[in-house]
């Protein structure tokens, strides 16, 4: 299974194998990662569960869908290298994927 | 002071389908919910989204969803508090006395929480010190563009409020619009209006940029907008208004003597009634073994919590139960006729 490493804000590095399908949100709720919410459950509506990917990833990852950006106007202290983990779905090819989580998300 | 059986906290699918309950079985309630309409996450979050695990149902939207629970609740008078937060609940006898924002009183017996992750609040800006500033000369809705007139309004956020509002105070106020990105997700027609404005010299359009800092002594004097390459831009501003859309916030709720556990409230599966004789959870916001986050869910625990309720609100009775299909009595309620 890849593994996905999520560092939390105190600098935390929570490194867990998360199963092909699921969401990077879904791989950090299951875990009880904290700092991702997730309130709407992976709707793309909440921006709740907000996360920076680690910039050698970032171009590696599937392209964000308009709906997206649009939520990522909402989300807390958004960057450059900020995506929805709700819709970073998990595959071999994101094995060893690091991301961040934000100090809070909202 | 309003007296009623239940008090429903929370006017979603959940807190609807309850209402629905409650008066079928011959008691009344009133609800309260924080947004300004009926339908919480359904019509907040996801009112054009596409839901296909209602029972019987095999596609409808956030907003189909709560237009049909809406209908549903027809035959019965139901009053609304819209736009209103509870804030305060305490015991009183053996009625629960509670109290929102807006100052509206309850006496009841029964208090039913279909408060989903809680209440809708605005988002706020990640500068801290902008607490200070908060409903002084920072704002994250309008109450009165009176104030605005003659004068500089700093507006951030790409969405229609945002836009909109830039619009609306470039006829009477300088103001600057600041987004982080090129692109606003507000209606097309309103963009190429903010366009056209800024084109003109009417707006100052700042996109790419965020608040950095904010500053002033006692009255706002000015902030600091920052891009992506740090590049920062000082503008003078007598007003700044923040519109980032809603957060979920579980609020007051904390404060009620509950057994909280992760932003949720323990229940029993019985009643659905936490630890508070006279309070329930019923939907997204309860928690106990097995717990499913799904509206169908939300249902079948608002109908057991409402059977729940009779006890409390009439005490000297029976309650007795009946099929829709058959009860004469309940085809009264609902103002059909019978067979």
């Amino acid at each position: 299974m890849p593994k996905i490493t999520y560092i939390t804000h105190d600098n935390k590095n929570h490194t867990i194998e998360v199963q092909n399908g699921l969401s990077v949100m879904e791989g950090a709720v299951q875990n009880d990662i904290p700092g991702i919410d997730a309130d709407c459950g992976g709707g793309m509506a909440c921006a709740t569960c907000h996360i920076y990917i680690k910039d050698e990833w970032f171009d590696k990852l599937p392209a964000k869908e308009d709906g997206e950006e649009d939520m990522l106007d909402m989300a807390y202290e958004p960057k450059k290298n900020s995506r929805l983990s709700c819709q970073i779905i998990v595959s071999d090819e994101l094995d060893g994927l690091i991301v961040n989580i934000p100090s809070k998300q909202g | 002071m309003n007296k009623t059986d239940a008090l429903i906290i929370g006017a979603g699918p959940t807190g609807l389908f309850t209402a629905h309950q409650l008066k079928l079985i011959g008691l009344d309630c009133e609800i309260v919910d924080n947004l300004d309409k009926i339908g919480g996450q359904c019509i907040e979050l996801y009112p054009d989204k596409p839901i296909y695990d209602i029972p019987a149902v095999p596609e409808c939207t956030g907003e189909e969803l709560t237009n049909n629970l809406i209908n549903q609740l027809k035959p019965f008078d139901i009053k609304f508090h819209l736009n209103e937060r509870v804030d305060e609940i305490k015991k009183e006898n053996d009625n629960w006395f509670v109290k929102t924002n807006n100052g509206s009183e309850f006496l009841t017996p029964n208090v039913i929480i279909a408060g989903g992750v809680g209440s809708f609040e605005p988002r706020k800006f990640p500068v801290k010190e902008c607490e200070n500033y908060e409903n002084k000369s920072l704002f994250y809705s309008v109450k009165n563009k009176k104030i605005f007139e003659g004068k500089t309004v700093s507006i951030f956020g790409g969405g229609d409020s945002a836009l909109d509002w830039a619009v609306e105070l470039s006829n009477n106020s300088t103001v600057n619009l600041i987004h982080r990105r090129d692109d606003f997700r507000g209606a097309q027609a309103t963009v190429d209006k903010v366009m056209s404005l800024a084109k003109d010299g009417k707006i100052n359009l700042f996109t790419k940029y965020q608040m950095a800092s904010i500053k002033g002594n006692n009255e706002l004097e000015s902030i600091d907008i920052k891009n992506d390459d740090k590049e920062i831009k000082t503008l003078k501003t007598d007003y700044v208004l923040g519109f980032f859309g809603l957060i979920m916030q579980l609020g007051p709720i904390a404060n009620w003597g509950l057994n909280i556990n992760k932003k949720t409230v323990e229940v029993d599966t019985e009643k659905f009634e936490t630890n508070q004789k006279g309070i329930y959870a019923v939907g997204d916001i309860c928690n106990y073994p097995g717990k499913l986050k799904l509206i169908l869910s939300g249902f079948h625990e608002g109908a057991l919590a409402a059977r729940a309720c009779f006890k409390l609100a009439r005490p000297n009775e029976k309650y007795r139960f009946e099929f829709t299909t058959s009860s004469k009595t309940i085809k009264d309620r609902l103002g059909v006729k019978g067979d």
